[in-house]
């Protein structure tokens, strides 16, 4: 069954694989995504990427454009779920008026397409300057990411017992405190899941980073491959390639997330 | 007093030294340009015969929506290169200032292209357009007629082999083979052209060469790069992108203009793009900025460019160099014919090539599906609504605030709700900040966005129409209310879509999360990291692939079903895209693929909460491992999946990215859901954003409401 789902899972990707490594293409049915002709030719190229200076140096862009991506999104997850987390924890243990409107406000912020708000989005960044700003893109991402993982955390402060505050709270902490020492602690895997997702949606964000951001230096990586798409023409190995390499470090943080969602946490201090 | 002075005076000084400054800034001057054409363009800057240049190069997709995005607020380009076809509209939305030079040096068709009533907007760089490839390995001379094309060729064609790639069923490609007929795509006076005899018998040709197996099913430009470089096609119709790419390889190929067309005699003329540089109102207004576009359009940088980049200048006083593809190419667009710049010509392209997919699908014949594709032509060019009276808008408005107004001064006299409100302060200092966050970022930008629906028109002159966008829409645009496309159609073919979906998310997410969390399961950490694989690398080449697999003579899909083949089992390849089930079929397996891992790891979550006593008690009591599933682990995991399932639900209902990138709609835009269609409405036909935006409220509207009743039914009947 694992293996089925991992061959599914893994099947399309492997033509990426294979058309990043390609050297060429022959148009034919094939069963097996292999690579033509092996080349590292499209990593390079992408990996390489950079710009002309007027003093004729050439500009190396691409670790400054990763690293840009990484800095926004990470920036992006934190900012986000610091946001979320206190309103999520309000949603689930206090009862106060406004409510019922707020949850039904955060879930209808979801269902209008978000296509239609990039030129509001410019005029309001534009008037606080933060145009050509990462500090800008990480406002938006983490706004962007906030409904969802107040959601998310919402549901899984609930599935913590209260119990376990009330009884920090007997012991002398605040109401404050006893979030901070007990119920954020047995959170941790939804708030490692949620961050994970904020950091994803901001991680491969195109419309608003191409449209906000007027600087090269300033690019998240997702613009910098969609240049790899003409209006006539695309260059999709190197597509590809970048692709790949753009979703590395996202197999990294997974992999290191991952080890978060342990089970039985809660579980066990109820009992303690 | 004095204080308040000093600071205006100081707010004043620094105001004018910031402008000064911004007038000693750089030329900003944004491009699309790739590969050799981008390297070109940096080097005219570096060599720094224009003084100082910020160069910005814009993915192509995001160019037109960035420009209306900052030009109007004054933060955009001076200077930025562009395809004349777009004038209409930015001259339309005030993005571009008119820009005269001397036309004496510029071929005549460049001329014309960036002239609208009689003003220049911008000076021609290059001219481009599509001409013939030959592969001289298989073809022996360069035939003068269309009809020749098969008799020139070597040796009879091997099977995966084709005759002539290209790209048949974009109407760009189309245009040339229009034009041998005398037709052409948009009439004078912003009218219809492709609709008539001359369309009809040009569509029968094209049908004619695609039944006769010379022209490849399903291409697009990456399969006809393919074989042509694989030296499998004998012929291509493609542009100076193409040759781009065969730079590394070792065919041998020529390119000439496109041939004529015995029937009638007439040559098969190609749509010629002009790419000019254009300035911005505030570019206009600097004149190192004109210095720089002057420069730029020069005889000298002309021929750097040309030796560089070999694009075609649009000048006629460059010499040519001796390259023969340039040569060819030049030939080539001496005789297209420019692009219509009248935003009418927006809304030609998907009639048209619905039209021409259905023709070439078997589906209509070319009369019926030209005459349809009129119908369509007309229906988004049909006169905008009349503007309304803002009045019962005001009144509206001014009704609810007072009706607010009051509620809330009842409210706030009631003892209860006050003692309320002030037991509520604790948690209002946990929410205060998300909620100004939330009202700045997100709802502020949404309700401008919606505040859109209730005008129609292009940016630049819309009006207010009140209602008049939603009565089109909830009226079928006045058609018959279940047609194919109509609001009602697409809405149910949204709700199939987001249900399906969802189930199958579910089923898959869950199962395979329960078994990821299984505690002694070896190389968990391997199986996750690479089950999410299909969230982690972007969608949009993911999305191409699958649609590559579905291809009916190269897709994987088609090589297994050949596979199968051999064991026996009678299958033919399948044109995944003519039919509706089985586009919709290969969109959704898309879409499960793409959406599965969410739901997986929201399901490792939300494990994590079980008590491990009562799954180990049931084991202990006997309870098979699908009665735990279904008795134990789903109640308790279904509280923190609900919000899971449903934004789940909310963002299927708008998943636009797989629509659009895998069946692109097709068949005849059946598989469009509703977000497509409103993407169609804001950048496809006429950019009717109000119209589009009408779409979103509606979405919005539909979703709010659903999600009302299913909380209505959880708290009526919990589950």
């Amino acid at each position: 069954m694992l293996l089925a789902a991992v061959a599914f899972a893994l099947y399309p990707v492997l033509w990426v694989v294979a058309l990043a490594f390609s050297s060429h293409q022959t148009p034919e049915p094939r069963l097996l995504p292999l690579p033509e002709g092996p080349t590292l030719a499209h990593v390079r190229e992408v990996v390489g990427a950079g710009r002309h200076l007027a003093d004729g140096q050439e500009q190396w862009l691409f670790g400054r454009q990763l690293l840009n991506s990484l800095a926004v999104s990470t920036a992006a997850a934190v900012v986000g779920i610091l946001i979320a987390i206190p309103a999520a924890y309000a949603l689930a243990r206090f009862t106060f008026v406004g409510k019922r409107a707020g949850v039904s406000a955060l879930l209808a912020t979801q269902m209008f397409p978000a296509v239609a708000s990039a030129i509001p989005l410019y005029i309001v960044l534009d008037a606080l300057h933060l145009l050509d700003s990462r500090m800008g893109l990480v406002l938006c991402y983490s706004t962007t990411s906030v409904p969802f993982a107040i959601f998310q955390l919402r549901a899984a402060f609930e599935a913590i017992p209260v119990d376990l505050e009330e009884a920090a709270m007997v012991d002398g902490a605040t109401r404050f405190e006893a979030f901070i020492r007990v119920v954020l602690p047995a959170a941790r895997p939804a708030i490692a899941v949620t961050a994970l997702f904020a950091f994803m949606s901001a991680y491969n964000e195109f419309i608003l980073a191409a449209t906000l951001l007027g600087k090269e230096e300033m690019f998240t990586l997702p613009v910098v491959l969609q240049r790899y798409i003409g209006e006539h023409d695309a260059n999709w190995p190197a597509f590809a390639a970048g692709a790949l390499l753009v979703s590395a470090p996202v197999m990294a943080l997974f992999y290191w997330a991952q080890r978060h969602l342990v089970a039985g946490l809660t579980a066990g201090a109820v009992k303690g | 007093m004095l204080a308040a002075r000093l600071l205006a005076f100081g707010v004043a000084t620094f105001a004018l030294l910031v402008s000064t400054l911004a007038g000693a800034s750089p030329v900003r001057l944004w491009h699309a340009y790739r590969g050799e054409e981008q390297r070109a363009l940096e080097a005219l800057v570096a060599s720094g015969a224009a003084g100082e240049v910020e160069l910005l190069a814009v993915p192509s997709d995001a160019f037109a929506a960035k420009l209306g995005a900052a030009i109007p607020l004054g933060e955009g380009p001076d200077l930025f290169i562009d395809a004349h076809e777009r004038l209409g509209d930015y001259v339309r939305q005030g993005l571009v200032a008119e820009l005269p030079f001397d036309p004496a040096a510029f071929a005549p068709s460049a001329v014309r292209g960036v002239t609208l009533a009689g003003r220049t907007y911008g000076i021609p760089l290059s001219r481009k357009c599509v001409a013939l490839y030959v592969n001289r390995d298989l073809v022996l001379s360069h035939p003068e007629w269309l009809e020749d094309l098969a008799s020139s060729v070597r040796s009879p064609l091997a099977s995966g082999y084709v005759l002539l790639a290209y790209e048949n069923r974009s109407a760009y490609y189309h245009a040339p083979w229009l034009t041998a007929f005398g037709g052409e795509l948009l009439a004078e006076g912003d009218r219809f052209g492709f609709v008539g005899e001359r369309a009809e018998r040009s569509l029968e040709l094209a049908k004619n060469w695609l039944d006769r197996g010379w022209v490849p099913s399903n291409a697009d430009g990456a399969l006809v790069a393919q074989l042509f470089r694989s030296g499998r096609a004998a012929f291509a119709i493609s542009g100076p992108w193409l040759a781009g790419d065969l730079h590394s390889e070792s065919l041998r190929y020529d390119v000439v203009p496109l041939p004529k067309v015995r029937v009638t005699g007439l040559v098969m003329r190609p749509m010629l793009t002009i790419e000019a540089v254009m300035a911005s109102p505030r570019g206009a207004r600097r004149p190192e900025a004109l210095k720089l576009a002057t420069w730029l359009a020069s005889r000298e940088a002309a021929g750097e460019r040309m030796r560089r980049a070999h694009v075609v200048s649009a000048r006629t006083d460059v010499e040519l160099p001796a390259d023969p593809v340039l040569r060819g190419f030049s030939a080539a667009a001496d005789s297209a014919v420019p692009m219509p710049t009248s935003t009418a010509m927006r809304a030609v392209w998907e009639p048209s090539e619905k039209a021409i997919r259905k023709v070439l699908n078997g589906t209509l014949d070319p009369r019926s599906a030209l005459r349809e594709a009129q119908r369509r032509f007309d229906d988004v060019r049909r006169p905008p609504p009349p503007p309304a009276s803002r009045t019962p808008l005001v009144i509206a408005i001014g009704a609810a605030l007072i009706a607010a107004a009051l509620a809330l001064v009842r409210r706030a006299r009631d003892p209860v709700f006050r003692a309320e409100v002030r037991a509520s302060v604790p948690a209002y200092r946990y929410v205060i900040h998300a909620a100004l966050v939330l009202v700045l970022l997100v709802f502020g930008p949404l309700c401008a966005g919606a505040a859109i629906s209730l005008t129609a028109g292009r940016p630049g002159d819309s009006v207010y129409v009140g209602l008049a966008n939603f009565w089109a829409i909830l009226s079928a645009r006045g058609g018959p209310l279940f047609a194919s496309g109509s609001f009602y159609c697409v809405l149910a073919v949204t709700v199939a879509w987001t249900l399906l979906n969802v189930a199958c998310h579910l089923a898959l997410g869950l199962t395979l999360g329960v078994l990821l969390s299984r505690p002694v399961l070896r190389m968990k950490a391997v199986y996750r990291v690479l089950l999410i694989l299909p969230w982690a690398v972007p969608s949009y080449v993911t999305a191409l692939a699958w649609k590559g697999m579905f291809h009916r003579q190269f897709g994987a899909v088609t090589a297994l079903l050949l596979r199968a083949r051999a064991f026996g089992v009678d299958v033919e390849p399948i044109d995944w895209f003519a039919r509706f089930s089985t586009a919709f079929a290969a969109n959704v397996a898309t879409n499960v693929w793409l959406g599965f891992p969410f739901m997986m790891v929201v399901t490792m979550a939300a494990m994590t909460s079980l008590p491990r006593e009562v799954l180990e008690a049931a084991e202990v009591d006997g309870a098979t491992r699908w009665q735990r599933f279904t008795k134990i682990v789903v109640p308790l995991v279904r509280p923190s999946m609900i919000p899971a399932v449903a934004l789940g639900a909310v963002w299927t209902f708008n998943m636009f990215n797989v629509v659009f990138l895998v069946s692109g709609g097709e068949p005849d835009g059946q598989t469009d859901i509703l977000v497509s269609e409103a993407y169609r409405w804001a950048f496809t036909r006429q950019a009717q954003y109000g119209y589009a935006a009408a779409y979103s409220v509606l979405i919005f509207g539909l979703l709010f409401g659903a999600t009302r009743l299913s909380d209505w039914f959880r708290r009526k009947a919990p589950l």
